[in-house]
């Protein structure tokens, strides 16, 4: 059960496809002139991207090596397929709103990707809400873009009228180059409240995942793929004092063995950078001992 | 972090000229434009205008101080910035179109690629083609000057076939923005920058003429002078080629890439006023112009001394 809120966690916060991993841009850019749009996007590709998700994991110790892309978009293909004729029937104008960009859901990479980097490898349980998380991500992601897009270049959100009558909509931003302003800027917001709930103490990256604060990110097998690790190793939020001091301990007597090894080459003594060390080394120094002392 | 950087020991030229001077020197230039148009097009051509320039210059300090960065408004760019964009406005627009154009020309265009010297592209134009994109009916909503024209600009009357008044045009008794209708005011302001040294003939003669002969190839009516004439007075051809194409920052830095870069403006802005759909297109050639600026420089870097050439 952990295991898979901390996959839906992971899609739509830790591991956003759109604001952190910035994949799958083609459609993200395209189709989110409006948030109804962007909603009708985003949950279709959710609905391919755990069902192919759960079928290649299912099937990942059948599909050889070698020829596991093309098997993968096979399985993809045929969920867009399915996908095409459900929406052309039932819900015909999101079909004709989203156009072309439905079958251009076969190579969307966030589906290729989660197919390729989890589904392949993980379990059939996981590896369905891996999909579900990454597809809420996204379509958290294209409703947000879309609801921005609509309000600022028509003056509505979801089709209802909600500027005052005297706003003037600012064309542009239905218009492609306002996916990329909007783009732009909700990333830079949502990097901007990253860094702020670090600070304060609040780990958006602890939540429900696998790694948490206070253990190494060399020893986690995600590193390589997480977003997060400056994080972790700079704030190291939400540790209690003992735990801290602990810590800083380690890094002092760490930062003195390293100056030891500098002062013994001798040869970077002059260097400005040794330099910062020190003083950063003596002011941990200072911190830890007091708290000691509390 | 500065004097850490180490500057090589070569002998350097240094010039005496500072930011702000080569700034004031063009608000300086500009004034004869700015008073013909406020002349021309009455007070709301004002208002517009100093609503611009409060608006650019107050977006950079407020930016500055939220990022606590160095203020830089005493260069005097973010005027010359909200002075450009005034001088690019129809003169009927309301005043939000000034403060949404200066915010965004500074903001957006100038200080979120790095302030003065970063940007990429000419922030004036990027604001004022981002207000023809957005509120197309009110940029493109002319006033009628008492010319006969009703409103339309000499451009448009001479795309729909009609005659126009060249003398009138060279005074600049005609409508657009408020700024460009002036040839002479226009022409009498860069003659000034280029006694003093701001800016050189490069880039606005190779503009100019690399668009007089695309049109005399393209334009239809072979060698005919008035329409030419035309052409070039109308629009915002002298103030692009004089004041905007010639951006310290968004220009290329070799003269062989200057005539370049002057030759592909004059290029670009014959296909949009001849072959598209609006009639003017001197903004959206200088835009696409200083996009194409780094490819510029890189096929014009020098090569250094005992580099390339055949070996022996």
């Amino acid at each position: 059960m952990s295991k898979v809120k901390e996959r839906l966690v992971n899609g739509i916060i830790k591991e956003n496809p759109t604001f952190v991993l910035t994949l799958g841009m083609c459609p993200t850019l395209a189709v989110t002139t409006s948030a109804i749009n962007g909603l009708g996007m985003g949950l279709t590709t959710m609905v391919v991207l755990a069902l192919s998700n759960a079928i290649i994991s299912a099937l990942r110790k059948v599909i050889p090596d070698r020829v596991r892309i093309p098997a993968f978009i096979v399985v993809i293909a045929s969920f867009v397929t399915i996908m095409q004729f459900l929406l052309q029937g039932f819900i015909p104008t999101l079909y004709d709103a989203l156009g072309i960009y439905i079958p251009l859901i076969v190579v969307n990479c966030i589906i290729l990707g989660r197919a390729e980097s989890y589904a392949s490898k993980n379990p059939v349980i996981p590896s369905l809400f891996d999909g579900i998380g990454m597809g809420l991500g996204f379509t958290f992601a294209l409703t947000i873009i879309g609801a921005v897009r609509e309000i600022l270049g028509a003056g509505e959100v979801f089709g209802y009228h909600i500027m005052p009558a005297s706003f003037e909509p600012i064309r542009i931003f239905i218009m492609a180059p306002g996916a990329f302003f909007v783009l732009a800027m909700l990333t830079a917001a949502q990097n901007k409240l990253k860094t702020v709930f670090a600070a304060k103490g609040k780990d958006v990256s602890k939540v429900g995942s696998g790694c948490s604060a206070d253990a190494d990110c060399s020893s986690c097998s995600e590193s390589a793929a997480c977003a997060h690790k400056f994080i972790d190793t700079d704030a190291v939020p939400g540790e209690s004092l003992e735990e801290g001091a602990k810590r800083r301990e380690e890094e002092i007597k760490q930062n003195k063995s390293e100056a030891e090894d500098i002062s013994a080459d001798g040869t970077d003594s002059e260097d400005t950078d040794s330099d910062d060390a020190d003083v950063e080394y003596i002011d941990i120094d200072d911190l830890g001992t007091d708290e000691e002392g509390k | 972090m500065p004097e850490k950087l180490k500057v090589s020991s070569n002998p350097h030229v240094r010039s005496k000229a500072t930011t702000s001077q080569i700034m004031a020197a063009v608000v300086i230039a500009l004034l004869p434009a700015t008073g013909f148009g406020i002349y021309n097009f009455g007070i709301n051509a004002l208002i517009l205008i100093l609503v611009c320039i409060a608006s650019t210059v107050l977006t950079e300090l407020l930016f500055e101080l939220l990022l606590k960065k160095p203020i830089t408004i005493g260069d005097f760019s973010a005027v010359v910035t909200g002075l450009l964009l005034g001088l690019n406005l129809p003169a009927t627009a309301p005043w939000w179109i000034a403060v949404i154009g200066g915010v965004f020309a500074i903001l957006v265009v100038k200080m979120l690629f790095g302030g003065i010297g970063q940007n990429f592209m000419n922030p004036a134009l990027g604001a004022r083609c981002f207000l023809i994109l957005s509120f197309t009916k009110i940029m493109t909503n002319f006033p009628d000057v008492g010319d006969g024209l009703s409103g339309a600009t000499p451009l448009a009357q001479i795309k729909a076939g009609n005659s126009v008044n060249i003398m009138n045009m060279i005074t600049g008794h005609t409508s657009g923005t408020i700024g460009e209708t002036s040839m002479i005011a226009i022409i009498a302001g860069a003659c000034f920058l280029i006694l003093i040294g701001v800016i050189d003939l490069r880039i606005p003669g190779s503009y100019i003429v690399s668009f007089v002969i695309f049109l005399l190839i393209f334009g239809g009516h072979g060698f005919d002078g008035p329409f030419i004439a035309a052409h070039l007075a109308g629009g915002g051809l002298m103030l692009g080629a004089f004041f905007m194409a010639t951006d310290y920052s968004t220009r290329p830095i070799t003269k062989f890439g200057q005539y370049l870069f002057g030759i592909f403006l004059g290029i670009m802005t014959g296909i949009f006023r001849i072959f598209g759909p609006s009639a003017e297109g001197v903004s959206y050639a200088i835009i696409i112009g200083n996009l194409i600026v780094p490819l510029i420089e890189k096929i014009t870097y020098p090569k250094a001394f005992g580099e390339g050439g055949e070996r022996i």
